[in-house]
């Protein structure tokens, strides 16, 4: 006997990243996904935007490793509410524990979430959490090569930050390739090239986080400056 | 890696079914889109861990992959994409839209006919 299912096989993170949604909505949060390979810079990133926004932006951060609480530390230093998720070997975040960990941040003061998911630039990709937007950090020691070997999860992408731009001049990196392979793959996403080390082209990001948060906030919008140019 | 909680996922499925049903599970079929990025292998090991010690060991687990389409926005042909091809197959162009990725689906299940009929 067989019978015919047809059935999305995700369907109970589906479900439950569809109640994260509707938390965000509520609150009116503006909730960002961070993917990328070990090592990008994500936490530098956060730390950075957390630290040049300070008193503009009152961000929240959810953090995913795979074991420690270090970049929780770090998001804490550097003044902002920070949960850790360690996932004890699993490759990615779930709807579900973004749910749990949503309880532990005090989110009446926030504008807006960021998870930091598991440093993987595979899994992570196909785990909606309920955010409203998905961004991957690139950086240049990673190679050129990577967003066509990993088309799904560029694909996936609201907002590429190449990261450790910095670094152009001194590692064999072909910019021109990349955007054109970006553009290739996802030609809707925002693209910023940023070093979260020097701050360079860190403003660009900033206007764009900012130009969301204030799509996604009705309540507090007298509190998220607009961009300073 | 994700390869795990998919199969997770399968398996409570499966037992569900197979409670609902009482019946013993012999094999399922899940179809698959270019960007679930579902590794064969790692999928049938997975599966086969998860179902370890529940109804559904020894099951036979059938993936099916489904190609990702793309439109050519210069001569509308509708063609399967090949990322390190990433061209249209008809006219050459570079410029096109793609068609949603399919969906990670549990499509079939089999049971074990309980009336004791062939297995078919």
């Amino acid at each position: 006997m067989k019978i015919s299912l047809n059935q999305r096989i995700l369907s109970r993170n589906e479900e439950c990243a569809r109640k994260n949604k509707v938390f965000f909505d509520e609150y009116q949060l503006f909730c960002l996904n961070i993917i990328s390979s070990p090592g990008a810079g994500k936490t530098t990133l956060l730390t950075r935007t957390i630290t040049d926004l300070k008193g503009r932006l009152s961000v929240g951060v959810i953090e995913g490793d795979i074991k420690t609480d270090t970049d929780a530390r770090k998001i804490r230093a550097a003044g902002a509410q920070a949960v850790q998720i360690e996932t004890q070997g699993a490759c990615h975040l779930s709807a579900e524990q973004v749910h749990n960990a949503l309880t532990l941040l005090d989110v009446k003061t926030l504008d807006v979430i960021i998870i930091e998911n598991v440093g993987n630039l595979v899994c992570p990709s196909a785990f909606d959490l309920g955010e409203h937007r998905r961004a991957v950090v690139l950086s240049i020691p990673e190679g050129d090569d990577k967003p066509v070997k990993y088309p799904g999860t560029f694909t996936g992408a609201d907002v590429i930050l190449i990261n450790k731009i910095d670094l152009a001049d001194y590692i064999p990196f072909d910019l021109e390739k990349v955007l054109a392979d970006i553009h290739m793959l996802n030609p809707h996403a925002a693209v910023f090239q940023v070093s979260a080390a020097t701050g360079q082209g860190m403003n660009a990001w900033y206007d764009w986080l900012l130009a969301e948060c204030r799509k996604h906030d009705g309540r507090q919008s007298e509190s998220i400056e607009k961009p300073s140019r | 890696m994700h390869e795990t909680a998919i199969a997770e996922s399968i398996v409570r499925t499966i037992l569900e079914n197979a409670r609902q049903l009482q019946a013993k599970p012999l094999s399922a079929q899940i179809s698959c889109g270019q960007f679930n990025t579902v590794n064969d292998e790692l999928m049938q090991t997975a599966f086969q861990a998860a179902a370890a010690g529940t109804l559904c060991e020894g099951m036979t687990l059938t993936i099916r992959h489904i190609p990702l389409q793309a439109c050519c926005r210069q001569c509308k042909t509708v063609f399967e994409f090949d990322v390190y091809k990433p061209v249209c197959t008809a006219c050459g162009g570079d410029k096109y839209d793609f068609k949603p990725d399919a969906p990670l689906l549990l499509e079939t299940i089999e049971f074990e006919d309980n009336a004791g009929f062939a297995k078919g």
